[in-house]
């Protein structure tokens, strides 16, 4: 069972239908932490603002322990996508200083693109540059559409934009992607093709 | 490379159907907005917009059914413009499947709604409609489909909205919409050089070049159109390659 985990995210439902379109059968769309702690992999969606999508997911009871416990401890396949990558840092500077949950050292900063003529957000097709041999992240062009970017340890794809931008990090069993998988077209449904098997 | 130059086409959606005609020869049901977006999916399009023109208050549902059926067969961002007049509208469309909503009249009489919206959803999904018509020395902005004039100035009117969250600019030629003469060029470089969020070029694309133009001498960052891609004269792969020659970064195919 794939846990697809609900922090009333406004993209929750294009993720799901794209989990769907990739062949994924077994998809649960939960923020109840006992499913999430049986679950066989977990996606984590989040469009928005950094601190609403963290108090979100806090205000539900047990949520980030039994993600931690999962994903952390038992090595479940995680995916987070977009803010739902970016709460994996230490902390976010959206609006505020707001924790994270702390599972990459790193933070998430205001695009600054001054002195070039790249616009804010970051709004469209770029290229996906992975660092390595990731075996779910190759290289290609994903849909962008984000203010804030992640910078800090295993950062295993970036992209361009007025400099480098993080387009994804990845530990073990985790990959957070700053780019929409669920909006990529053919690269993002493979993307989630291949989460859907990954054995990390 | 950088960001691409995104190419979208828009339709106009009348109580769930498509209003404008449509030519693509592989449609069943060419009226149907699904289907046409389905067909711009795989066409490639960078992203595709719904207008919805729907007049009375009971479409609400029709358009947010069409929402939902789109976003279960197209993986692509839509934007949905027409009737949002306050966050929940916003929230129902996004819930729908929506990525960006297009927020016209309503932040005319009330920009806060910009703010609304920006602050509920994030900048990244609240789109400024502006429609503009020329003055004498400017533009000015337009609501109810180009009929009402507001005296207020559309380049203005455009960087508050950014101000107050917008997370990009749709911005629209009245004079030029339905003319094919091209986009009011320099309308899009007012607004696009005076901003740092994107600006989507809208009204009057008759050909490839108009795109072009757009573009390099526009400065947007992305063009929209609806005719030459609806019927036929132009595919999606013609719009890039023409971006392309002209040394625009976008999507390959």
């Amino acid at each position: 069972m794939l846990a697809l985990v609900d922090i009333q995210s406004g993209n929750l439902h294009s993720v799901e239908n794209a989990l769907r379109a990739a062949a994924g059968t077994d998809i649960v769309v939960t923020a109840d932490p006992e499913l999430i702690s049986r679950a066989d992999r977990i996606v984590l969606p989040g469009v928005g603002a950094f601190g609403a999508c963290a108090a979100n997911l806090r205000a539900i009871d047990g949520l980030e322990g039994a993600l931690r416990q999962r994903v952390l401890s038992e090595g479940a396949p995680f995916l987070g996508i977009c803010v739902g990558m970016q709460l994996l840092a230490d902390h976010g500077d959206e609006l505020g200083y707001h924790r994270g949950l702390g599972w990459f050292g790193g933070s998430v900063r205001r695009l600054d693109p001054s002195g070039t003529d790249a616009k804010v957000p970051h709004m469209g097709w770029n290229d996906v540059r992975p660092h390595g041999d990731h075996p779910l992240i190759p290289a290609g062009e994903a849909y962008f559409l984000h203010s804030f970017a992640y910078e800090g340890e295993a950062v295993i794809a970036e992209t361009e934009h007025a400099g480098p931008v993080t387009a994804a990090i990845g530990r073990d069993n985790i990959v957070g992607v700053q780019f929409h998988p669920e909006k990529s077209q053919r690269y993002g449904l493979d993307l989630l093709a291949r989460f859907l098997k990954w054995r990390p | 490379m950088t960001v691409r130059a995104r190419v979208i086409p828009c339709l106009d959606v009348a109580e769930g159907r498509v209003v404008k005609g449509v030519n693509f020869v592989d449609l069943i049901d060419a009226g149907d907005p699904v289907e046409q977006a389905r067909a711009y999916d795989a066409a490639g399009a960078d992203e595709l917009c719904f207008l919805d023109i729907t007049a009375s208050h009971e479409g609400r549902e029709t358009i947010l059914d069409v929402v939902r059926r789109t976003a279960a067969v197209c993986f692509m961002p839509l934007t949905v413009g027409g009737g949002v007049r306050t966050a929940d509208d916003a929230r129902a469309l996004l819930l729908a499947g929506a990525d960006k909503v297009a927020v016209n009249s309503a932040a005319v009489s009330r920009p806060e709604v910009v703010a609304d919206i920006a602050e509920r959803f994030g900048s990244q999904c609240c789109v400024a409609s502006v429609d503009a018509r020329r003055t004498e020395n400017g533009w000015e902005v337009f609501t109810h489909g180009g009929r009402r004039a507001t005296g207020i100035d559309a380049v203005q009117h455009a960087l508050r909205l950014a101000d107050l969250g917008a997370g990009e600019i749709l911005l629209t030629s009245m004079d030029r919409d339905g003319t094919r003469n091209g986009y009011d060029l320099d309308l899009i470089r007012a607004v696009a050089d005076r901003t740092t969020v994107p600006v989507v070029a809208s009204g009057g694309v008759g050909r490839l070049d108009d795109l072009v133009r757009g573009v390099t001498e526009g400065h947007a960052s992305a063009v929209l159109a609806a005719s030459i891609f609806h019927f036929g004269e132009a595919t999606i792969a013609d719009a890039h390659a023409a971006l392309a020659h002209a040394g625009v970064p976008v999507r390959s195919h």
